[in-house]
């Protein structure tokens, strides 16, 4: 297992290395590269916007630029912000628990239902509620989700008034769980649309693969009460597609959240980056890029290794 | 001379059987159908001409007036008219954008695929790489770079998707390519490149094809979204998603300004998705019959 | 006797066994291991052997549709083994294939007689109208109707695929096809249609054919002569009569007694090698043979026999014929 561990982390490294070059890349393709935003700004001379760059050490070549910069990234120094000069990496993580808590919520809500659906869908196969759950998945899944989000402010918020547009809490109530419980609803809701389309679709068909096998006759020739042989037999098999979905899902999510919180003003990670984008404020930005592609790698890691411990065959391998 | 195993006309014709039967995807074909010819005769059924404003005519309610018939926005211009027009710059973007993204993705995955070795490690790699950024992240901080036109949009957007659809081809390529009618080929001295593209390519249509059509849903999903954002396209030019940007400021008062262009979006995008979906079902190679 | 067509020498094709996960070389599949073959023009040479003995192998690496890992495959005096992909182009032209399946081996997507234009386009052989006459003229000789160019793989039958799949190799006149199984896949009744073409074809155009078998019985309508393989090794070579009626090499023996006899009540007696034929992958030291063999003795564990002429055109590998 350990062995297992260590080749799997031994295979992030090209990752992030290519995550990092494209990150590296991405910058420099800026129109007027990393300090367009200073040319822009009138009072700043070019004599300055020189310095800035020797500063910065963009004066260097290009594979000395980016091995400073990768290593940076590597030991926590990820630049500084063009307005304000904070460290980026402040930035990114002083938004991170509100991108988690609205993740977290929406992946608990879509993951119960999602499963519940899938499931309940592969026990009773082609009746009335599988016909209508698989349809309504294939909606769900066309749903584009930030119009979702308006009509969902449009009805909850503006016509029926239960519920806040927007924000993470009421002014002045910073800190009241009830106020931000109220708050986290909506987003929540579309944020948790289009995960439960995807794990009711994807759970039904790991619990339709996994009935039809051989154990699963054995269990119930032997008598195995059915909540039994769901739990016990089915459960753990069809598991394995899943958690590998949850590994997947994490750009996903990030995206979803993205969007969401861009609807809904929730003061996350995805509004930072449309905040960022408005401003040019280019260090954030590849900061973030960066951010995200790790997070999403340690996601596909954990998930691994998730699998990994619950089937010994695929330690094997 | 007789042949045994059945015509093309019947081949095709029990994968239109197939597909016949999935009546979400013939909505969704029919869907797809009148959304394009919408698009392309929208000059000639836009009432009005989608640009001109008159403040008096300021948020006409919809079926109220008949020189209007789904009301006016903020501008005093015609809703339907910008509908329509919108739809062609949205369903546009959304096809350039798929021929990116099929191109891009067939070319890589047919490389990775047939080549193998070294090109595959490296290509591979490289989709493994694109894949950690979550795409709306990478589209919209390429969108921000690139001067918004239609053709920028659409590439952004195909470039930033391609990635599974070289999966699903190089999967496909790796499994042709161990055919006997491959190593035929190679017998007759053919090259690289005739293999590639003359032998394995038009046997990859059928996933190629699917891949195609769940991508102009998305491609319009992304339109609509960096539009929205303001990345997209530029005002006066309708695409559904800048209209959706400016009804927002009028949500509480006139949301059907809101409410319309959204119900396009959904229904172009659940048109493609249900067409892919059967087109899946209907092609799926694990049901073929093909001997 | 004048310079083979075909001399294949101490051909080898071993293919790495890696680890999954850092593709490091753990073993090595040794499917051709030191093949000798040769083939005179107009001659018709069978491999034959069970499935997994390498003959397969062997053919496509004569073709070099697999690289060999070692040997000299001598064309026409010139070793081919190390050419380059351009440098093999002339002598694609030399030597054709022939496939087992009639399905996978015609492209699904293309009619016929675009397979069949394929070779003229690949060596830019005439224009548009002159490759449909040749295709034509194709279809004519390996008896199928002009009409069946503008038809697809998938409307005839196994047979008549085959008939498209010989038309393909006969296309740039040849002088050698090695025919990988080509009628196992058929029908018992399209087998024989399928070989006396081929026989007659033989006859026409003079071609030399290197036909791969698991079945002696198609063999022994075909052949020449025999090269019988076990384990990625030629054991006996002989011609046709002289290895039916006296075969040397106890797996010959094996693979003879096998066969069903035609004459009732003439029976040989049946000598089933024991056990299953090993892994390629790890093949018994010495002669591969000698763990299945009724003959074996502490030697053949030891030392992998030479291959000795004990008759004109006969050679055997086993220590039982040793001096």
């Amino acid at each position: 297992m350990i062995g297992f561990v260590a080749r799997r982390l031994l295979q992030a490294i090209p990752l992030l290395i290519g995550v990092s070059l494209i990150g590296f890349g991405l910058m420099h393709l800026a129109p007027g590269g990393p300090l367009a935003v200073y040319t822009l700004n009138p009072t700043i001379q070019a004599q300055d916007i020189e310095r800035i760059r020797i500063i910065f050490g963009l004066d260097q070549p290009i594979h000395v630029q980016y091995v400073k910069w990768a290593t940076g990234i590597f030991s926590g120094n990820w630049g500084y912000t063009f307005f304000g000069g904070r460290p980026v990496l402040d930035v990114i993580l002083e938004r991170l628990p509100a991108t988690l808590l609205l993740m977290g919520s929406a992946l608990s809500v879509a993951i119960l239902l999602g499963l519940s659906i899938g499931v309940l869908g592969a026990v009773k196969r082609y009746s009335v509620f599988d016909v209508l759950a698989t349809t309504g998945a294939l909606f769900a899944l066309s749903f584009p989700t930030f119009w979702f989000g308006l009509m969902a402010i449009f009805v909850f918020a503006i016509e029926l008034r239960w519920l806040p547009s927007g924000g993470m809490w009421e002014l002045g109530e910073e800190g009241n769980i009830l106020s931000l419980l109220q708050h986290l609803v909506l987003p929540t809701l579309v944020l948790a649309l289009v995960i439960t389309a995807t794990w009711s679709r994807y759970s039904r068909s790991a619990f339709l693969e996994v009935m039809h096998q051989d154990y699963m006759r054995t269990a119930r020739a032997k008598g195995v009460p059915p909540r039994a042989r769901l739990l016990r037999h089915a459960f753990p098999n069809a598991a394995k597609p899943l958690i590998a979905l949850l590994g997947v899902e994490v750009p996903f999510l990030f995206s979803g959240a993205l969007v969401t919180e861009t609807i809904f003003g929730w003061p996350g990670m995805g509004r930072l980056f449309v905040d960022a984008l408005g401003m040019k404020e280019y260090p954030v930005l590849m900061g973030m890029m960066m951010f995200t592609a790790i997070f999403v790698i340690l996601g596909n890691l954990l998930a691994d290794i998730a699998i990994a411990a619950i089937d010994p065959r695929v330690r094997l391998r | 001379m007789s042949a045994t195993a059945a015509a093309p006309e019947s081949q095709a014709g029990r994968v239109w059987a197939r597909f016949r039967r999935h009546r979400l995807a013939l909505a969704g074909g029919m869907v797809v159908a009148l959304l394009l010819a919408s698009a392309l005769f929208a000059p000639v059924l836009a009432p009005q001409d989608p640009t001109l404003l008159d403040t008096a005519l300021r948020f006409r309610a919809p079926f109220a007036d008949w020189h209007f018939p789904l009301g006016t926005d903020e501008l005093g211009r015609d809703t339907l008219s910008r509908l329509l027009h919108g739809g062609r710059v949205s369903l546009t973007v959304g096809l350039v954008a798929m021929v990116t993204t099929v191109m891009t993705g067939a070319l890589i995955g047919i490389a990775a695929g047939y080549l193998g070795g070294i090109a595959d490690t490296v290509l591979m790699r490289f989709v493994d790489t694109m894949l950690c950024f979550p795409q709306v992240f990478l589209l919209l901080v390429v969108a921000a770079f690139v001067p918004p036109t239609l053709v920028s949009i659409s590439l952004v957007i195909g470039l930033t998707s391609w990635m599974e659809v070289s999966r699903i081809v190089r999967a496909e390529i790796l499994h042709l390519k161990e055919q006997d009618f491959v190593a035929a080929a190679r017998a007759l001295g053919a090259s690289r490149a005739r293999i590639m593209f003359r032998e394995l390519l038009p046997n990859a249509a059928a996933p190629i094809l699917v891949a195609a059509t769940l991508k102009v849903a998305s491609a319009v999903l992304m339109e609509s979204y960096i539009s929205y954002l303001g990345y997209g396209v530029q005002p006066p030019l309708a695409s559904w998603g800048n209209m959706l940007t400016n009804a927002q400021g009028y949500f509480d008062t006139v949301p059907w300004l809101a409410i319309l262009p959204g119900a396009a979006i959904t229904l172009t995008v659940m048109g493609f998705n249900f067409l892919g979906d059967g087109l899946r079902d209907a092609l799926d190679p694990r049901l073929r019959m093909d001997p | 006797m004048a310079e083979p067509l075909l001399e294949v020498a101490g051909l080898q094709v071993h293919f790495p066994i890696r680890s999954a996960l850092l593709r490091r070389r753990i073993g090595t599949v040794r499917a051709v291991d030191g093949v000798n073959l040769s083939v005179a023009r107009g001659e018709t040479l069978a491999l034959v052997g069970e499935s997994g003995c390498g003959k397969t192998t062997t053919g496509k690496a004569i073709l070099r549709l697999i690289e060999p890992s070692g040997g000299s495959i001598r064309f026409g005096g010139e070793d081919i083994a190390r050419h380059s992909q351009a440098q093999l182009a002339p002598f694609r032209r030399r030597m054709q294939i022939v496939f087992q399946d009639p399905y996978a081996s015609l492209n699904p997507r293309m009619t016929v007689g675009g397979i069949l234009a394929a070779p003229f386009e690949i060596h830019r052989i005439g224009d548009a109208r002159d490759r449909a006459d040749r295709v034509a003229a194709l279809l004519r000789t390996v008896g199928l109707p002009p009409e069946a160019a503008r038809r697809y793989p998938h409307e005839f039958s196994g047979g008549q695929r085959q008939r498209i799949g010989i038309a393909r190799a006969l296309a740039l006149e040849p002088e050698l096809v090695i025919g990988d199984e080509p009628v196992s896949a058929l029908d018992v009744s399209i087998q024989a249609q399928i070989i006396n073409l081929m026989k007659r074809l033989q006859a026409e155009l003079g071609l030399a054919y290197v036909m791969i078998s698991h079945n002696l019985a198609v063999v022994s309508h075909v052949a020449d002569r025999v090269a019988v393989m076990y384990l990625g090794r030629v054991v006996e070579t002989a011609p046709r009569e002289t290895l039916f009626f006296d075969a040397r090499h106890p797996y010959t023996q094996a693979l003879l007694s096998a066969v069903p006899e035609p004459v009732p009540g003439r029976r040989r007696a049946r000598q089933v090698p024991q056990g299953d034929v090993p892994s390629p992958a790890s093949p018994p030291s010495g002669c591969h043979f000698h763990p299945r063999c009724p003959h074996a003795m502490p030697r053949c564990a030891q030392e992998a026999p030479a291959s000795r002429i004990v008759a004109s055109g006969h050679a055997v590998a086993c220590h039982l014929e040793a001096p």
